[in-house]
């Protein structure tokens, strides 16, 4: 013991480094736990996480007319296509797409069922840097464009020109009978 | 740097103070018998109005706090009732904005004063970076601050920077999420960021304390850049730099009232008047005037680089923007530190100066907007007028074969004397092939100074030729363009080409001119002494 503390053997591991270590080790782990609730409760709260929810009554909703409702915070629209904008979106499935999916697939349901594709419903915030996009009737993909930094969307939502690096992301939704969904 | 203190206590109470804690030892050694070279000019006092800025943005700002409601509903009510209602409202609430913008002109131009007089160079290196931490920080005060009033740039700025963080691979959603406190910009991300607005001007000030610390050090540059060699190098602060720094921030208090009396919302943007609203976008988003010249970066990057994507790309490059200043010290390679003697460097300096500039222009544009192009926009019409219209079907057998057999239907309506064909693909292996036999063929051009005009002059002819001709073929002709973004993007080559090549090279390279010896020589040119 005398020995060791005096530092005899200058390499050799004593029990006073071990226990500097095991010392050390053990302050740095109480240091990441105290500090951990305090960078933690910066997240998402239970009951914002419990907001998760919002239901949406499509009976108000005219052919050719969108809603937007906040999911989450997050603005979402609900759009009654009309059959020109569903044949738009579906003859374009074939063309060059910068984030390629067919209509079909941006009408699924979040429970894996297929949609009903005069009902499109979708995050409307641009991919981009998350602007909200305008619906302009007659722009030059018949769909959406954000006026931020240029991004055309097409009527499926599926981004066709500008910055914006994907498709306009699809709402988890589910209909609960024939004229309301709920979305989340 | 300064020397063995001079302080001499007069009374007694000062005498027993000094045994016990020697503030005042302190304050007299730092600011007054603290000596200064005696050729700094007036681009040496923006350290005093820098240091005024900081306690007029904590003294509003806590008056500000007495009144503002950190609350979605409230924030924005609660500030208009404060420039309204409350006694001084007026007053106080435009010296804070306005005070930011005040804080930002005086830590630009003292940046640069930096950078032309090499005041970043040996010793004075952790001074420098110690600064480059408190810009840093004032950056991220005043956005956090720009979101308060909750007005549409408030939230839609928010939005976007957090959006911004979002690109980051991996972790880059938790980290949006775990700062906005939830899936938008929202309640909990207001809340927060009013307490840390609170709390960022406080932790600046602990490091200006060190900045000025480490000021006092290294000891201050001077126009010449060449090291204080002996008294006659010098004055002391007091009254010398006291007396200067006091005119001069009187001259900029002046142009700081000039703005909170007469224009308190001239560099402001009008659209934060409008309350946030989530479902609503601003036609335009842009931040405040300081943040331009990196929102420009941000934007110059408009295509991908390999794996990185052109928004990761534009946020790396932004960040890059700040964070090669602190490598700036032995980015440059001179040995000598004022450019006064640096012809070449001068120049690029210059040219540096006036980059940031048209960069800050270049963010608050739109960034499609062009500025030149190399002739108009264009469109060929091409139909058929009078002839007869013959349809056939495409069945391919796979779905990548559909060209293929597009293009033999296509040749097969050619055989029977089809002039034009269209190809219109309907599903994964079906189309149809439209052409147009007999009649006789027609083409036109049209041109117009934008797209959108020629887009208009196509429905004019289509409506003109109306149902004589079956179908179109247009093809659209873009002339070379240079739009913001082009420049923006030119600009940022020079930004950082200035820090990583030219300043390297050209300190290795160059040949500086005749440095004096000491600072008092060209002061005094050879005069008596002490006519400072
Ligand atoms: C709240 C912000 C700041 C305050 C209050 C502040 C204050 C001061 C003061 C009082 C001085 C001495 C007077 C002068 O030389 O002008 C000084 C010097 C200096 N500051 Fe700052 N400063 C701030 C921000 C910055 C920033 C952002 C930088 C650079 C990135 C910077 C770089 C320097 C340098 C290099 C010096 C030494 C100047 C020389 O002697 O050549 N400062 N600062
Ligand atoms: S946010 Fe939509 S294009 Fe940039």
């Amino acid at each position: 013991m005398a020995e060791a503390a005096s530092g005899a053997h200058e390499d050799e591991t004593t029990r006073r480094d071990f226990i500097f270590i095991a010392a050390g080790a053990a302050a740095a782990v109480g240091a990441a736990a105290t500090v951990w609730p305090f960078i933690d409760q910066m997240n998402p709260a239970a009951d914002t996480l419990a907001l998760s929810t919002t239901e949406v009554d499509l009976s108000v909703v005219e052919l050719g007319q969108q809603v937007r409702v906040l999911w989450q915070g997050k603005p979402v629209f609900v759009r009654h296509r009309t059959p020109a904008e569903i044949a738009s979106a579906q003859r374009d499935d074939y063309a060059t797409l910068k984030d390629p999916q067919l209509d079909s697939q941006r009408l699924l349901q979040s429970n894996g069922q297929a949609g009903r594709p005069e009902w499109l419903v979708l995050q409307a915030s641009c991919t981009h840097l998350g602007c909200v996009p305008t619906f302009v009737e007659g722009s030059a993909f018949g769909g959406w464009f954000c006026p931020c930094h240029g991004s055309d969307y097409d009527t499926s939502g599926r981004i066709r020109r500008g910055p914006a690096p994907h498709n306009l992301y699809v709402a988890p939704y589910v209909y609960m009978n024939d004229t309301t969904i709920r979305i989340g | 740097m300064s020397g063995p203190s001079t302080y001499e206590p007069a009374s007694g109470f000062t005498r027993w103070l000094d045994k016990r804690l020697p503030i005042l030892r302190l304050a007299h050694d730092s600011f007054v018998a603290y000596p200064t070279p005696r050729n700094l000019n007036y681009w040496w006092t923006f350290g005093a109005m820098l240091s005024l800025c900081l306690v007029v943005q904590i003294v509003t700002g806590v008056v500000l706090a007495m009144h503002y409601v950190p609350h979605v509903e409230h924030a924005m009510d609660s500030v208009q009732r404060f420039r309204r209602d409350v006694p001084f409202g007026w007053l106080i609430q435009p010296m804070h904005a306005v005070g930011a913008s005040m804080f930002f002109i005086a830590v630009y131009i003292h940046m640069f004063r930096g950078l032309y007089y090499g005041s970043y160079k040996a010793p004075r290196e952790i001074l420098w970076i110690l600064g480059c931490v408190i810009y840093l920080l004032m950056v991220a005060t005043a956005f956090l601050g720009y979101t308060l009033p909750w007005g549409q740039m408030s939230f839609w700025g928010a939005t976007v920077i957090t959006n911004l963080l979002g690109a980051l691979p991996l972790v880059g959603e938790s980290i949006k999420n775990w700062l906005m406190g939830g899936f938008a910009i929202d309640q909990p991300t207001l809340n927060r960021f009013f307490s840390l607005h609170y709390l960022l001007p406080f932790v600046i000030a602990g490091v200006t304390v060190l900045h000025v610390w480490a000021l006092h050090e290294a000891g201050q540059n001077n126009p010449t850049g060449v090291d204080v060699k002996s008294k006659a190098d010098t004055v002391p602060f007091t009254p010398h730099a006291t007396m200067k720094d006091l005119f001069a921030v009187s001259l900029f208090l002046i142009l700081f009232s000039v703005f909170v009396f007469y224009m308190p919302d001239a560099l402001g943007h009008a659209d934060n008047y409008i309350p946030a609203n989530p479902l609503q976008t601003p036609p335009e988003i842009v931040p405040e005037w300081y943040l331009l010249p990196f929102y420009a970066i941000l934007r110059a990057f408009d295509f991908n680089i390999g794996p990185i994507d052109s928004k990761l790309a534009g946020v790396l490059a932004m960040f890059a923007a700040i964070g090669i200043l602190f490598l700036l010290p032995w980015l440059d390679t001179s040995r000598v530190r004022s450019m006064r003697y640096r012809p070449i460097a001068r120049q690029f300096f210059l040219i540096f100066v006036v980059v940031c500039v048209v960069l800050g222009w270049c963010g608050g544009q739109n960034p499609g907007r062009i500025l030149a192009k190399a002739g108009p926009f264009s469109a060929t019409l091409t139909w058929v007028q009078g002839g007869q219209v013959v349809e056939a079907p495409v069945s391919a057998s796979s779905e990548g074969g559909f060209d293929q057999a597009a293009a033999a239907v296509e040749q097969q309506l050619r055989g029977q004397g089809a002039t034009l064909t269209a190809v219109r693909r309907e599903g994964a292996t079906q189309g149809v092939v439209r052409g147009v036999v007999g009649g006789a063929e027609q083409t036109r051009t049209v041109r117009g100074e934008t797209a959108d005009a020629v887009e208009a002059e196509i429905t004019t002819v289509r409506a003109e030729v109306g149902a004589a001709a079956p179908f179109f073929i247009v093809e659209r002709r873009v002339p070379p363009t240079f739009t913001v973004t082009n420049l923006s993007q030119v600009m940022t080559a020079y930004y950082f080409l200035f820090f990583l090549l030219i300043l390297p090279i050209l300190g290795l390279r160059e040949t500086p001119g005749r440095v004096p010896d000491t600072i008092a020589k060209p002061v005094t040119d050879g005069k008596a002494q002490g006519a400072a």
